[in-house]
């Protein structure tokens, strides 16, 4: 597939620029810094040695021997983005805008966050890099996420609850822009995922396209061959478009994104933006959305904080369209069962956002069967989502463990 | 262009003074209700009204909009409510425009909204989060039915994007008079002036202020250099204040009556 024919700053008819007046300025001058950037030898071995010495990568690939026995018998490897300092693929992305934002002279960033996984990357960045910090994250967020509120506190940066609309991802973003408008001389938005007005899907790319770049050497490394699949799990889309970009032009590789299928699609109660969203705009770009029939967003649900949400990156819309990926939902349960599995059989503990990414290599595995190899980015660690997870599995009491014991 | 809000700039212009432009969301409080309010705005003196399309996620407006567009949503506010507003106001002898994000008509189809909004007797659109970039359908759609197509400027626009923003924009342009969301404010931005001047150098056009405009002194203020004055938070403050329907729109034409006497009393 090719994206020659799009005009600037589009994915086929996906992306473009639907902002205020206001924020065109502000964007102009962002994307004439990264592209400076981008050829500027300096900032990419400033941001290379911050990723060797700061974020720890390269990040390992790990081969899940006990997991991809569940898997249909067809191997299975975690790419370790949790190992990342900070936990997540988040960081990537964090440490080249924050030198963007040095570059371009701006003392303060903002951020939204679902999970907090974002919203602490920035802070880290941040106090890195010596910027004041304001992260907008939606009030019910804060609430299930309140490992990450602490985190981002002690960091130094100041967590606005948003309490307007449905009080998740989506009003975070509102309320992250309305910031921006307002502050935008001496601000910059640090989006966190691949959407958003040109120029932030590219740029966001850019900065995850390490994990792909490093997966493919490693893969290559240890199987001799490229994967049959990769497998990453989709909200926003940033740390699968990182792991896809490296593998969208071997055609003889699969590409399948998991979408928050929360209570099961057919109840509503979902963020299956491509199972039931049509093309529209949110949030700046035209992706899919999940929409009403007068295009007022619907709310999304996950048991996920980060895939709670109701857009998705427009260069996924057209990856869906032009099928180069596929994607699929995957429910609460299922995620919760791929988790569960994965804590017991590698002694790691994932994101429940990756928990969705590995339910879906659980699915894809025994569809292809013991021959394959497959790739899943292991986005983030799940420190932030102990709680969740033993309210999920009844674990939280501190009597007497009457659970099962080893598998 | 349409012909309808080039006359009212000729007849204000003739008057010696600026055009009044109030804001009120359809269906705030009730689709009902709010047709009552335009017509209380229309008696007190505001010369073009925008009808404002209710969307679930206004990112340039403040908490004062977001409470109103909110209630409306509740109420079951459409696309085709805000129409029909649109078409009841506009048989009173209203001159009309609709102020919406773009993905409702998106949804609606470009084609088709702009097909209704004419035959309910609209005239115009302002798009605040169209650029011109992504207009082509709309241009096209809106050129071949006479309607306007009202785009935005800003303080941070350059020169340049000032007059790449007019060129496809026709009735007014709208200056957005500081860099922020909806909202009264004490004072209305040090930054208006300065934008409109920019502007009459790109464009004939007839140069509107909105932002931060709340009472007849401010009104007064920017009527001294704007060709209108646009005011929206502060009558969806009053109403959200009032206690009773009545109250509301007494409260509304009340304030539309002291904005008309701002803009008559420029210097």
């Amino acid at each position: 597939m090719t994206l020659l024919d799009s005009p600037a700053g589009h994915f086929g008819p996906y992306g473009g620029r639907f902002v205020p007046e206001a924020l065109t300025a502000a964007l102009d001058e962002l994307e004439a810094a990264f592209d400076a950037a981008l050829v500027d030898p300096s900032f990419g071995l400033e941001l290379t040695e911050l990723e060797r010495t700061y974020t720890g990568r390269p990040s390992p690939l790990t081969f899940a021997r006990r997991f991809s026995a569940e898997c249909g018998g067809a191997r299975v490897y975690l790419k370790r983005e949790d190992l990342n300092h900070t936990g997540s693929h988040k960081i990537n992305n964090v440490l080249g805008q924050a030198l963007l934002t040095r570059r371009m002279g701006k003392q303060r960033v903002i951020a939204e966050t679902g999970a907090g996984q974002h919203g602490v990357a920035t802070a880290t960045a941040a106090a890195l890099m010596g910027l004041e910090c304001t992260v907008y994250m939606g009030e019910e967020d804060t609430r299930r996420q309140a490992l990450n509120v602490a985190r981002m506190r002690l960091l130094g940066a100041e967590v606005v609850p948003v309490t307007a609309g449905s009080r998740t991802l989506k009003d975070a973003i509102n309320e992250a822009m309305r910031d921006w408008v307002t502050t935008v001389d001496r601000t910059h938005y640090v989006l966190g995922t691949v959407t958003g007005p040109a120029p932030f899907p590219r740029m966001v790319r850019h900065f995850h396209e390490v994990i792909g770049r490093e997966a493919r050497t490693q893969i290559l490394e240890v199987e001799g061959r490229l994967p049959d699949a990769v497998v990453a799990c989709v909200g926003g889309g940033s740390n699968a478009i990182g792991l896809f970009s490296a593998f969208l032009d071997d055609p003889e590789v699969l590409v399948r994104g998991y979408e928050a299928g929360g209570d099961g699609v057919e109840t509503g109660r979902h963020a299956s933006r491509f199972a039931t969203g049509s093309p529209g705009v949110l949030h700046g770009t035209r992706t899919y959305v999940m929409q009403d029939e007068w295009g007022q967003t619907m709310p999304s649900h996950s048991i996920s904080a980060g895939l709670d949400y109701p857009g998705v990156g427009p260069e996924h819309a057209w990856l869906h369209d032009t099928g180069r990926a596929v994607y699929e939902p995957v429910n609460d349960a299922e995620a919760m069962a791929a988790f569960e599995l994965l804590c017991r059989t590698e002694g790691i503990i994932p994101a429940i956002e990756t928990a969705h990414g590995l339910a879906g290599a659980m699915r894809l595995g025994r569809e292809l069967g013991p021959d394959a190899v497959i790739i899943v980015n292991l986005s983030g660690r799940g420190d932030k989502d102990v709680s969740t997870a033993a309210e999920w599995f009844g674990l939280a009491s501190a009597g007497a463990d009457s659970s099962g014991g080893r598998t | 262009m349409s012909d309808a809000l080039a006359q009212v700039f000729a007849r204000t212009r003739s008057e010696g003074r600026a055009a009044l432009i109030g804001y009120l969301p359809a269906g705030f409080p009730t689709a009902e209700q709010s047709v009552e309010i335009i017509r209380a705005m229309a008696e007190g003196g505001v010369d073009i009204v925008e009808v404002g399309l209710p969307y679930s996620d206004p990112l340039m407006d403040g908490p004062d909009i977001q409470s109103a567009v909110e209630l409306a949503l509740r109420g079951g506010t459409t696309t085709d409510t805000v129409l029909d507003v649109v078409r009841q106001v506009s048989e009173s002898g209203i001159t009309a425009v609709v102020m919406t994000y773009w993905n409702p008509i998106e949804r609606y189809g470009v084609d088709r909204f702009a097909q209704r909004l004419l035959e309910a007797g609209g005239h115009g659109v302002i798009t605040p989060d169209l650029t011109p970039e992504e207009a082509e359908p709309w241009i096209t759609a809106t050129a071949s039915r006479g309607l306007d197509r009202i785009f935005l400027v800003a303080p941070s626009s350059s020169d340049s994007r000032i007059g790449q923003v007019a060129a496809v924009t026709s009735g007014f342009l709208y200056a957005a008079s500081t860099m922020g969301v909806t909202g009264a404010r004490t004072q209305v931005s040090s930054a208006a002036p300065e934008l409109v001047r920019r502007a009459r150098e790109q464009t004939d056009l007839p140069v509107c202020v909105g932002l931060g405009v709340s009472t007849g002194p401010q009104a007064a203020e920017v009527a001294g250099y704007a060709d209108g004055v646009i005011v929206g938070s502060a009558f969806v403050r009053r109403i959200l204040q009032a206690e009773t329907p009545a109250e509301a729109r007494d409260q509304v034409r009340a304030l539309a009556s002291e904005l008309a006497g701002g803009v008559r009393a420029a210097q």
